[in-house]
């Protein structure tokens, strides 16, 4: 076995952002860490859209990121440039642009540059510093930034703290130096933060705390009087050496620094700010400089009647912004409430520290603040948000704390806390949410399977999302099409056009809509009417619609071609008599018709803007079925192209002998318009079936020319394939031909514009469309109705659209993101969904969710019942704000709010809740099965495992249960039978032999409806997954991977007969056969095991299991091991995986899940020529050493076990973003051709998931 | 091994267990090792986002909350060294 890994969709988490001028222009971009992927973005400030410019899969784990720029810095220029920076065309160089420090698990310090010439981040610095992997004492968990750019410094979590000074050298590029230590033994570090000093000497904070002491205590005295150090530590740039400046004790329970700006403004005397830092404490904010006075104020919580009042407030996240001679942060709570904190001061002198309530989003990650007055919140969880600033919460009600109101600015007694503050949460009033980017971190269950009608491939289902922001997703690839109108024509039109009045007309004035006797001609305004006196022949079908030249428009019928003219004069050209025209294409200087006698006929437009017929007509010797000409190149619109050869593009034509034996003799036939040798046949293309549609369209692919748009020939042929060929512009052959089966229908394929750029929309039973995005093709299925014809369109309203026919109905759309494959559809949910399973027969998916540290609505109900009783007065408003925006009040740990919820997934499309069941009694379901019972003539009933007032750490609860449902009304409703006492949390529940088998902690029991338990197994830890065929089980333990269980009914045994060598932290399991299965862990790998086949007809074959019994056992385990036959890991922890044919008839793949919103396939190869060939490949593409982070590839996937027999797609299709020089080199090692190489990776993408 | 190498063999030994903390020895007692194995998880969980986030899912916190208290944990993980018997 040896697997192909692909993903479909990368990790959609953001776990750091920083902003930034990345590209030099004078616009703030984004640089975003999607855990294993590095991203810039970009902010539309016009439309407040953000679009993904780049992104990279980096192979390493990024753990922090910040941006710097160097003091006056320029990008890649000399300061004596600056006199031309009046230049429009150099300005965009010259301004100074930030660079990207990356820590991470590769144990080296990267610095990025973004290159706008090549839209790509450049690795500008590279240093290792210590070993690779996510340890304890190698630095890459805290970067901190000298606000000048000066210094950096890297941290670990314990110890280790490195400073590089950077620099320019003579030529203005960026210079590192080697590591300064700033290590302090024994010191758990907590944060890390560079201090705003100005042009001083740069300076860095840390949070630490030593155990040097709290280790060698006995007594635990030492452990109780740790305290938390803020210590400075100054990079003294004349000496070349760090000291410990200044180190004083601070808040116990500090989380988190905030740099205070400081230092001198260069142009006057005054100082920006006090500089020091903030330390966030939990509950209180402290302002602390050294030799300076402390201010201390407490972080107002919300008002709730209820909630658990010992727990603190802490900010977990925090961004400051300097404005002109101003600044304020923007604190966020754990509870997603954000602070705006603000601090007087006279020149160095704080006078106070004051904080307020400002306005709640999601819970962050990162803040980012951009110039032009926009928020970016990547959220932890769920939808990133981006938000527009409305005012900055100066003139409002809201209360503001300061530190004045306290004696010693708060300071009196530092070990009490302050009074309590107290707000309500507001809707949004100082910020309003622009734009959100589509998330679906975490992906925490997930079904793949085909509901949906005409859809052609499978849906992937997946629950999604965090406490009351959760979500159930329907996911389906493909692009999403927005419609703006659709009507009904009352006729069934063959074919659609638009077009515009002029060549130089922004939008379109006619809809052009050809029906099997006449056309119709609409025109195109603040409304759609029809029009009149269009010039256009309405009497008779339609073939071609061309604005052509100038202003001029063109009108191919059966019977002649109409050139109308802008004063509506028409000039026709005749049919010869007897003949039809069956076929044109046209551009706008030239028309190519085919007369059903097999004769083609070639206009060009001249100087004086006539068309006139070339002296010759070819015959073609056949029927001609369709023909497509290039359209003009651009820039060469207006030179004479009867001068300029290259002008006129070779026009080419399809040709199908129908009285010919077999398929071969169908070709596709290159015909030359080249003046010297017009309408030659230049080359020749047989296929295998009669093309119906073929389609010239010169589109960008950097793979195969970087510099410009390649020409393809796209040829669909009758039986639903599409052939895409390469056309060399200099000898006219065809090369590169790459099939793709598009649907069941004949293909018609249709010239767009999309976005600017050109495009192809390939009709069939499902539409496709061939693009450029980021430089790279793709060819992307269309969410949309299916279209028998299909055009650009564009008008005010929707500028880029496109305009299509489905049967009688006329309808207009437009596509915006281009980046996302996949259209979601959402459903909310209350609470954090944790499993859900398929009703088999009815279609609904039925869902638990769960949630901890939350009152369920019965339990608020009486925490308020109680508060009433005792007579205290309380703001009932604040609960009756919407959940799902403002969570709910954070209950004790043991709290649980929990419910088993209905959806019907097919229902309006994209599915509905149709029942929710609360469970009452603080129980939670932790596991859900559909169970038909052998009892009950194998009726299908819901199981659903929950526990009682259940702790985590250490997992505890006063009871488990197991609730037996019956299916009412038809699966829409849920009746309880009975409750199953169990004695702890059960984790896993499974239909076994017409019983029930579940997990219930470390034993695995089976049950019987009716009747009490039967039978019970121990296993190592905790079972979390379990698998059956046959009287097989496989149980997967939490912590001891999977084990094979045999039933053996005679004697009702469960017999444990083999086990792995490896322990392993499961998540998720399938089968991939009898003997074979797939696994997750919790450290992002999958492997795959097998069980020996004679082994498992020997267990199969012994009747009563008594053989088995008294083997002897390997390793203190069973008495067999399974092998391990792949592996590979994924960098995101695997929450589902299935095993699934993800294209009509394709082989099966299987299709995993992570928590961070991956998505990918594992393909297996079926030829061993394939495995040496991507092998090579693979291994020639580990040596380029792309990873942004400077992490070993091979080190990467074999980051826990090596990997084993799985090739990473996602780094061999990197394969076509490498220069074209290195490309040449690796196909020549491989001996193929670069064009092989890129069809190869295509055909393992397309066989695997259809796109 | 004579008295002199030793002697230099061992402040070697220190000076690296010095520069690489959580590195074992035989004299290792019961109680450092598995402090050393706590603390070199709890650093591992706050390293990998995708671990801290799926504590924060399972326990209903927030990661900032998550990582915060396993830093704080790493200060004495498996509670006061046991007594010296000396």
């Amino acid at each position: 076995m040896h697997l192909y890994n692909l993903t479909v969709q990368a990790p959609t988490a953001i776990t750091h952002a920083v902003v930034g001028n990345f590209s030099g222009a004078r616009q703030q971009e984004l640089v975003l860490s999607r855990g294993t992927r590095l991203e810039l973005a970009r902010l539309d400030s016009q439309t407040g859209k953000l679009s993904t410019v780049i992104a990279s899969d980096v192979f390493g784990s990024i753990r922090s990121l910040a941006a710097f720029r160097l003091t006056g810095g320029s990008k890649g220029t000399s300061s004596l440039l600056w006199l031309w920076q009046f230049s429009s065309v150099l300005s965009q160089h010259i301004s100074p642009s930030d660079y990207a420090i990356v820590g991470s698990d590769s144990g080296r310090i990267v610095i990025l540059e973004y290159d706008p010439q090549t839209s790509s981040f450049v690795k500008i610095h590279q240093e290792t510093y210590g070993k690779s992997g996510t340890r304890r004492i190698v630095p890459g968990q805290y970067l901190a930034t000298d606000p000048k750019g000066r210094a950096v410094m890297i941290s670990a979590m314990e110890k280790a703290k490195l400073v590089y000074i950077l620099n320019r050298d003579a030529a203005a590029k960026l210079t590192i130096s080697s590591p300064l230590e700033a290590h302090k033994a024994n010191a758990i570090i907590h944060h890390v933060v560079g201090l705003d000093v100005g042009f001083e000497n740069p300076t860095f904070a840390a949070l630490e705390v030593d155990y040097t002491e709290s280790d060698q205590d006995a007594t635990g005295e030492a452990f109780s009087n740790a305290q938390k150090m803020l210590t400075y530590y100054e990079l003294d740039l004349g000496l070349n050496h760090v000291v410990r400046k200044w180190s004083e004790p601070t808040d116990l329970r500090a989380n988190l620094l905030v740099q205070v700006p400081g230092g001198q403004a260069a142009s006057s005397d005054r100082y920006d700010g006090p500089s020091g830092v903030l330390v966030c404490c939990e509950d209180h904010i402290i302002y602390r400089n050294m030799d300076a006075p402390q201010h201390r104020v407490r972080i107002p919580r919300r008002d709730y009647p209820f909630q658990d009042d010992e727990r603190g407030l802490i900010i977990t996240a925090a961004v400051m912004h300097k404005m002109k001679g101003a600044f304020f942060f923007l604190l966020q709570s754990e509870e997603g409430d954000l602070y705006k904190v603000t601090i007087e001061h006279e020149e160095q002198e704080v006078k106070a520290l004051k904080i307020k309530y400002f306005d709640t989003v999601p819970v962050a990650s990162s803040l980012c603040i951009m110039k032009s007055g926009f928020l970016f919140v990547a959220a932890e969880f769920g939808n990133h948000h981006l938000y527009q600033f409305l005012k900055l919460g100066d003139e409002d009600e809201e209360r503001e704390h300061s530190s004045t109101d306290y004696p010693s600015f708060g300071m009196a007694d530092p070990n009490a806390p302050l009074p309590r503050a107290l707000f309500r949460p507001h809707a949004l009033e100082n910020l309003a949410l622009v734009d959100e980017l589509e998330s679906l971190n975490p992906i925490i269950d997930c079904k793949v399977l085909n509901l949906l009608p005409n859809a052609g491939t499978p849906q992937t289902f997946a629950a999604c999302g965090r406490g009351s922001r959760s979500t159930f997703r329907t996911l389906r690839y493909g692009l999403e099409a927005d419609e703006a109108i659709n009507f009904d024509l009352r006729g069934i039109p063959t074919s659609v056009w638009t077009t515009k009045l002029k060549e130089d007309d922004q939008f379109d004035a006619y809809i052009v809509l050809s029906f099997i006797n006449g056309t119709l001609v609409l025109s195109v305004g603040e409304t759609i009417t029809d029009a009149e006196d269009s010039g256009f022949l309405t009497t008779s079908p339609t073939i071609a619609v061309q604005q052509i030249g100038v202003d001029g428009l063109l009108q191919v019928h059966p019977h002649g071609i109409r050139h109308i003219l802008p004063d509506k004069r028409v000039n026709e050209w005749q049919a010869p008599p007897e003949k039809m025209i069956v076929n044109a294409t046209t551009n706008k200087r030239q028309v190519v018709v085919a007369l059903n006698s097999g004769e083609l006929v070639y206009f060009e437009l001249d100087l004086e803007g006539q068309l006139n017929e070339y002296q010759d007509r070819r015959a073609m010797g056949s029927t001609i079925l369709s023909l497509s000409v290039a359209e003009v190149p651009e820039g060469r619109q207006r030179t004479p192209y009867l001068v300029d050869r290259s002008s006129v593009p070779p026009a080419e034509f399809a040709d199908v002998l129908y009285q010919a034996v077999g398929c071969e003799d169908q070709t596709v036939r290159i015909i030359s318009l080249d003046p010297e040798n017009t309408l030659e046949v230049i080359s020749l293309q047989a296929l295998t079936a009669p093309p119906s549609s073929i389609c010239i369209a010169e589109i960008l692919d950097a793979s195969l020319n970087r510099a410009q748009p390649t020409t393809f020939v796209n040829i669909g042929l009758q039986n639903g394939v599409l052939l895409r060929t390469v056309l060399d512009p200099l000898n006219g052959q065809l090369t590169d031909t790459r099939s793709r089966f598009l649907g069941t229908r004949p293909v018609k394929l249709i010239r767009v514009v999309l976005h600017g750029n050109p495009a192809v929309l390939a009709l069939s039973s499902r539409t496709w469309l061939n693009y450029t995005y980021q430089n790279m093709m793709h060819f992307i299925p269309l969410i949309y109705e299916n279209l028998e014809s299909a055009w650009t369109f564009s008008a005010e309203l929707v500028p880029n659209g496109f305009i299509g026919v489905s049967g009688s109905v006329l309808r207009i759309f437009h596509i915006t993101k281009l980046g996302s494959k996949l259209k979601q559809d959402v459903i909310p949910l209350d609470n954090t969904p944790r499993k859900f399973v398929a009703h088999p027969a009815n279609g609904f998916f039925y869902l638990i969710e769960s949630d901890h540290r939350a009152y369920s609505a019965s339990a608020a109900e009486q925490e308020l019942e109680r508060l009433r009783a005792t007579g205290k007065e309380f703001d009932k408003e604040i609960l009756d704000l919407p959940q799902r925006e403002f969570g709910r009040p954070k209950a004790p740990a043991g709290i649980w709010s929990s419910c088993i919820r209905i959806i019907d997934p097919v229902e309006a499309c994209y599915g509905r809740t149709v029942r929710v069941v609360e469970l009452d009694n603080n129980e939670a379901a932790f596991s859900i099965a559909a169970v038909p019972f052998a009892a009950r003539d194998n009726v299908l009933h819901l199981v659903v495992g929950t526990a009682q007032d259940t702790f985590l750490s250490p997992r505890s609860c006063t009871s488990g249960f197991l609730r037996t449902y019956k299916f009412v009304e038809d699966g829409r409703g849920l009746e309880l039978l009975h409750k199953t006492e169990v004695d702890d949390v059960p984790l896993a529940i499974l239909g076994f032999q017409g019983r029930l088998a579940a997990g219930v902690g470390k034993s695995l029991r089976l049950y019987d409806i009716g009747k009490q338990k039967l039978l019970r197994k121990n296993f190592p830890s905790t079972i979390v997954t379990l698998n059956t065929q046959g009287s097989r089980l496989l149980v997967g333990d939490m912590q001891e991977s999977i084990h094979f269980a045999v039933y053996k009914p005679p004697e009702t045994r469960l017999i444990i007969f083999a086990d792995d060598t490896q322990p392993r932290y499961i998540t998720t399991t399938t089968m991939l056969d009898y003997n074979t299965v797939v696994a997750g862990d919790r450290f992002g790998n999958i492997f795959v095991n097998r069980l020996d086949p004679k082994v498992s007809d020997q267990i199969d074959d012994d009747p009563v299991g008594a053989g088995i019994m008294h083997e002897k056992g390997i390793l203190m385990g069973a008495p067999h091991k399974t092998s391990l036959l792949a592996h590979f890991h994924v960098g995101d922890i695997i929450t589902s995986l299935h095993k699934v044919s993800m294209v009509t008839g394709a082989r099966e793949v299987i299709i995993y899940t992570g928590l961070h919103g991956t998505i990918g396939v594992l393909v297996p190869f079926i030829s061993k020529e394939d495995v040496d060939f991507i092998s090579t490949l693979e291994q020639h593409m580990r040596t380029e050493q792309l990873s942004l982070v400077g992490r070993d590839h091979l080190a990467w996937r074999g980051y826990y076990v090596p990997v084993k027999a799985v090739v990473d797609g996602d780094l061999c299709e990197m394969f076509a973003r490498l220069l074209p020089h290195r490309q040449s080199v690796i196909a020549g090692e491989l001996d193929r051709t670069v064009g092989e190489v890129l069809k190869k990776l295509e055909q393992l993408r397309v066989m695997a998931i259809g796109f | 091994m004579s008295s002199e190498l030793r002697y230099t063999a061992n402040t070697q030994l220190e000076h690296l267990h010095a520069r690489y903390t959580g590195t074992g020895h035989a004299d290792l007692t019961k109680y450092e090792w598995l402090t050393h194995q706590h603390r070199d998880t709890l650093s591992s969980i706050v390293g990998h986002p995708t671990l801290t986030s799926y504590l924060a899912i399972a326990d209903g916190e927030a990661v900032g909350r998550v990582k915060f208290e396993m830093t704080e944990r790493m200060l004495q993980p498996c509670g006061p060294p046991p007594p010296k018997d000396d």
